[in-house]
């Protein structure tokens, strides 16, 4: 983030501060006044309200929108404490320190970065203050003399957080802490590393009672639950920047009806990239990255530097794009989630978001990477895909002119997080469970646990918590005769810290690259890693893209996957897999206004104007309230269409319910497909004459949705999430694996057996609650079917809909019925046969 | 109705059943590869609490096979036990189930390198080898076989995709001359068939029989080895399927390119 004060603060707040704030009661103290007056810069109010609270000792939440000095705003009270009198321990030499302040974010560059901005003004006013940061890449001594010779200002991540309250050293380190400051914590507080976070925070304030805490969020809809996971603070609001200036680019000729891709707007896009300084391309998945880029390079003719970034390239990569970016050498970067956050790249005066924003925050983050000063308005231009796109992009716009935003739907804090937790309070001391409990019950996330469930926890980190009591003899936590619990062996220790952390990546594979006509295996740079699960459906000779070149896949052998490069233009195996965030639930809804209301259509390009139209005169224009279901016969088949707007993921789960449900009513259903906002399901028999209310009701939640959660993938994967998490399977390590055949064992097979002898395990049900918010998203599922009770209205056709056009043009890319593999294996078995009879 | 893939091995026919059992009808045998039972507390002793039931729903899934063909000999073609200390952790309730399982049947144990000497107390023969008919039963498959080896110790698996989907799951692996097992333990892992260790067993043509959830496929392999042909019967008694897991072990071997 960037230290820039900027010039001039556009309003100065009355109540806080008198017009000079140099001189007034809450004036700066000296150096730092000079600091500010000799850059030329006045502090901001939210700056000096900042202040003003922590010499009050009060906790403060600091929203406010990037570019407003909010990381300086953060530390500026502790530097000015540590100015006066760095904290000295007592009965210690002078040179050894106390922790005074913490800092943590979400991302090991930000903190860095912070880091070294944070350098300049102690620099420039030469304060004897010592900072250092301490991530994954610090060296082991560096790390052990942290815990015994602290800097004043230690700057650091959720994984290191929980790995230093759980060493021994955690009571001492963090005794005199004074101030802990959350950056971007609209980014983490609601996700498992939120929860981590929280459980850290809570211990921190058992260790130093009276901490202040501080932390800095960007825009959101409703700061409450950010004070609570504080643990109350005061807001302090930043002054509003400049309303960004964004555009949305619909050509009146042509808006395709489906697809994700926008190809038919990269002349445009390579226009706007040609009329800026420097643009970042923003893309919702990583595959999506590859193609445009690989198509922008196509038409650039003035070979203009365009970069790729995304998550899976090689970190040498990512570093060289990053370097060349600050150097301002780089016209554009197309790039994926992984610069939502992160640091500051100052020049950067457009940002061009192809495909649909998803949500109205994640759009208001983006658009805040352009132009890091806040005077003066960002510049965004959104490219949308498709007709829907369209209607989600101009939803998304007017929600952001009008200063709305989404609101997120609270989790409740991880099981398995806390699993974890538990088992590394162990380690740094053994714990009273009364005590524990209380304090994990005081951080935000965990509010609402129950002492069994907390209980249970225990029971599973200490011997696996089965009811068949297995493991009691080999227990890792034991009772002490004092009636705390503490870790059997000094092994237990080193086990939670190699598994510690919340974030679990998919297995992946280096891709090496390698000369044609090689042997398979034999030298090869590595481009990157991908997904294991992808690289397995690959036959040899298939061609994909990767770090921006079409790739021919030739074997695996030993670790990595070998690929050649091909002069083919395009691939054979596609690997884009649909938007990787959902459609936000109040965009979603002002979406479906924006389809109610025929009035403010002639806004719209004239293609998608005509679109809805041609709708309202052949079918129906669902009201905002309502749910449309549509029926109608094509080729032979059948189809019913449903508009719910509530994004891929719920589509899906919803798909696969009402697929088990029209086949017990012997429509004989074939298959569906699932996008952001419809879903279309096919079969051999006519499915308008079905009650609609009977077939949407929401008792398709209870019995359909468990038989189909006993094999969904997707459960299986949430399943595997949890069980690393909670500590059940060890992560892999690279080069661990390669210690012989069938070393471990799946997460798949001990899911059956779990599942066959103790539904009730406290991991399945942590496997339960994630679902329901994620992979599955059954939470938003069933708010839209209690939602449309009654509402919904059904129409048969005697052909397709202008609006079902774009769910069925994506049919041909779907799946089968359910999750029927043995229906993969027939044909698996079918075309062998065919091949083997062949003459 | 039964549907079962039955195939040729060294002129004896041999039904391929959807649990990774293999099914001798002239011999009234039925085989068992890889059980691997105690697996899952192998792990437990060492601190990892995997649930502690996979000996319970392998002994389930051998039952219910058991149950359908009532051999009149049963051969575990060895680790059947994960380690040495395996026999020892099995409860009382799973020696019950192991003791009653198929009453009056031969039992013979084929020893393992998890478990080289099976304790005394399973009854039956144990032996490092064993010969009927035109077949030998042995654990690991021999350099150079006899023609009808029957063995196990690969775990062999294979990835099936279609659709842009991709299903892996264990299968027996065979060309006519010789036959590897797919693991019958609900926690063994699995090997993929293109692994060296399976490929280079086969010469020329080979075929990989999957295990669905209620019947066998014959889905792949080298060149266009295809000896299954269905059995559609009209039995009585309802098949039942018995593994419905997706295979997916951790451990990847080398895998090599398909030719």
């Amino acid at each position: 983030m960037a230290m820039n004060a900027a010039a001039p603060a556009p309003s100065l707040s009355p109540v806080l501060l008198p017009r000079d704030a140099a001189r007034g009661p809450f004036s700066l103290p000296p150096p730092f006044a000079r600091w500010f007056a000799a850059r030329g810069w006045t502090p901001r109010p939210h700056q000096l309200a900042l202040i003003e609270h922590a010499a009050r000792g009060e906790s403060v939440l600091l929203v406010a929108p990037t570019g407003g000095g909010k990381t300086l705003a953060g530390f500026l009270p502790s530097l000015i404490d540590l100015a006066d009198a760095p904290v000295r321990r007592p009965g210690m030499s002078r040179r050894v320190r106390a922790l005074h302040t913490l800092y943590i974010s979400p991302l090991k560059a930000l903190a860095v970065d912070v880091a070294r901005n944070l350098e300049m003004p102690v620099a420039e006013m030469d304060l004897s203050i010592r900072i250092e940061t301490r991530t994954g890449d610090t060296p082991a001594s560096r790390r052990r003399r942290q815990k015994t010779m602290p800097p004043d200002i230690l700057l650091t991540t959720p994984e290191q957080l929980a790995l230093l309250i759980a060493s021994r050293e955690a009571p001492r380190l963090f005794a005199d802490l004074k101030a802990v400051v959350l950056d971007e914590l609209h980014a983490l507080h609601n996700s498992k590393r939120g929860d981590l976070l929280a459980l850290g925070l809570a211990r921190l304030r058992t260790l130093a009672p009276g901490l202040r805490r501080v932390g800095l969020s960007a825009t959101v809809a409703d700061p409450g639950p950010l004070i609570e996971f504080l643990g109350g603070a005061e807001l302090v609001r930043g002054a509003a920047g400049a309303k960004p200036d964004i555009s949305i680019l619909a050509s009146n000729a042509h808006v395709p009806w489906s697809g994700h891709l926008a190809r038919h707007a990269m002349a445009d896009v390579m226009a706007a990239i040609k009329s800026a300084r420097t643009s970042l391309v923003f893309v919702n998945t990583r595959a999506q990255a590859e193609l445009t880029f690989q198509d922008l390079w196509r038409i650039n003719e003035d070979n203009l530097a365009i970069a790729l970034h995304h998550g899976s390239l090689a970190p040498a990569q990512r570093r060289k794009v990053e370097s060349a970016m600050t150097r301002g050498s780089l016209r554009a970067v197309v790039c994926t989630s992984t610069l939502d956050l992160g640091i500051d790249w100052g020049a950067v005066d457009q940002v061009i978001c192809i495909g649909a924003p998803k949500g109205a925050a994640r759009l208001v983050q983006r658009i805040g990477r352009a132009n890091h000063r806040l005077d003066e308005p960002s510049r965004a231009l959104l490219v949308p895909a498709n007709r829907f796109e369209v209607l989600e992009c101009e939803a998304a716009r007017d929600a952001v002119m009008a200063g709305e935003l989404d609101g997120d739907r609270l989790r409740n804090g991880g099981l398995d997080v806390l699993a974890q937790h538990v088992l590394g309070s162990a380690c740094a001391a053994p714990f009273d469970a009364d005590r524990l409990y209380a304090e994990v019950a005081s951080a935000a996330p965990y509010r609402r646990l129950a002492r069994a469930d907390f209980d249970r926890i225990v029971d599973f980190v200490a011997t696996g918590g089965y009811a068949l009591k297995r493991y009691d003899r080999y227990a890792r936590l034991r009772r002490t005769p004092e009636g705390t619990w503490r870790i059997a062996h000094p092994d237990v220790a080193q086990q939670y810290r190699l598994n510690v952390g919340v974030i679990v990546e998919d297995p992946m594979i280096d891709i090496r690259l390698q000369a044609k006509g090689r042997p398979t295996g034999a030298g090869g740079r590595v481009l990157g890693q991908l997904e294991e699960y992808f690289v397995e459906q690959l036959s040899p000779g298939d061609t994909f893209v990767f770090a921006g070149d079409v790739l021919r896949f030739e074997g695996i052998h030993e670790d990595a996957a070998f690929v050649t490069r091909t002069r083919d233009s395009q691939a054979k195996v596609p690997s884009y897999n649909g938007g990787k965030f959902p459609l936000s639930t109040f965009l979603a809804g002002r979406v479906r206004e924006m389809v109610s209301r025929p009035e403010i259509w002639h806004v719209l390009p004239d293609p998608v104007n005509e679109w809805l139209r041609i709708q309202e005169f052949r079918s129906i224009v669902p009201k905002p309230g309502q749910l449309l279901v549509e029926t109608f016969p094509r080729a032979n088949k059948f189809y019913l269409v449903c508009y719910p707007f509530e994004g891929r993921l719920a589509h899906q789960t919803l798909g696969m319910l009402l697929t088990r449900r029209l086949e017990r009513l012997g429509m004989r259903p074939l298959g569906f497909s699932a996008n952001e906002y419809a879903l279309g399901i096919w079969a051999l028999r006519d499915m308008g004459g079905v009650g609609m209310d009977r077939l949407f009701d929401e008792d398709m939640l209870g019995d359909d949705l468990e038989a189909w959660l006993a094999e969904s993938n997707l459960y299986k994967r949430t399943f595997r999430n949890c069980a690393i998490i909670a500590g059940l399977i060890e992560r892999r390590y690279p080069g661990k694996e390669k210690t012989g055949r069938q070393v471990t064992f799946s997460s798949d097979l001990i899911y059956d057996v779990l599942r066959e002898h103790e539904p009730d395990h406290i991991l399945l049900r942590a496997t339960h609650e994630d679902a329901a918010t994620g992979l599955l998203d059954i939470a938003r599922l069933s708010e839209m079917l209690a939602r449309v009770k009654g509402d919904i209205v059904s129409k048969r056709l005697d052909r397709v809909s202008p609006l079902a056009v774009p769910a069925l043009l994506e049919i041909s890319k779907e799946m089968v019925a359910g999750e029927a593999h043995d229906d993969i294996l027939r044909e698996a078995e079918e075309s062998l046969i065919a091949e083997a009879m062949k003459i | 109705m039964t549907d079962d893939l039955v195939i040729g091995l060294n002129g004896e026919r041999l039904v391929l059943d959807a649990s990774g059992a293999l099914w001798w009808p002239d011999q009234a045998t039925l085989v068992f590869a890889d059980i691997h039972f105690e697996k899952g507390s192998f792990y437990g002793v060492r601190g990892q609490f995997l649930p502690p039931y996979d000996t319970r729903t392998t002994l389930r899934r051998m039952a219910a096979v058991v149950a359908r063909y009532r051999p009149a000999r049963i051969v575990a073609l060895g680790d059947s036990f994960h380690d040495a200390d395996a026999p020892a952790r099995l409860d009382v309730e799973e020696r019950i189930m192991l003791g009653a399982m198929g009453a009056g049947a031969d039992w013979i144990w084929i020893t393992g390198n998890h478990d080289p000497a099976p304790p005394p107390w399973l009854g039956g023969f144990i032996a490092s080898e064993f010969a009927l008919g035109g077949l030998t039963f042995r654990h690991e498959p021999a350099v150079f076989a006899r023609r009808g080896e029957v063995a196990g110790h690969l775990h062999p698996c294979t990835t099936v995709n279609r659709r842009g989907r991709s299903l892996r799951r264990r299968c027996f692996v065979s060309d006519g001359n010789r036959i590897v097992l797919p693991a019958f333990g609900a926690y063994a892992g699995g090997l993929d068939l293109w692994d060296e260790a399976i490929s280079s067993l086969f010469d020329g043509d080979f075929g990989a029989y999957v295990l669905g959830t209620a019947r066998v496929y014959a889905v792949a392999g080298r060149g266009t080895y295809h000896s299954g042909r269905r059995n559609t019967t009209a039995e009585s008694q309802p098949k039942r399927s018995a593994i419905s897991t997706v295979d997916r072990p951790y451990a990847r071997g080398s895998r090599v390119a398909k030719s």
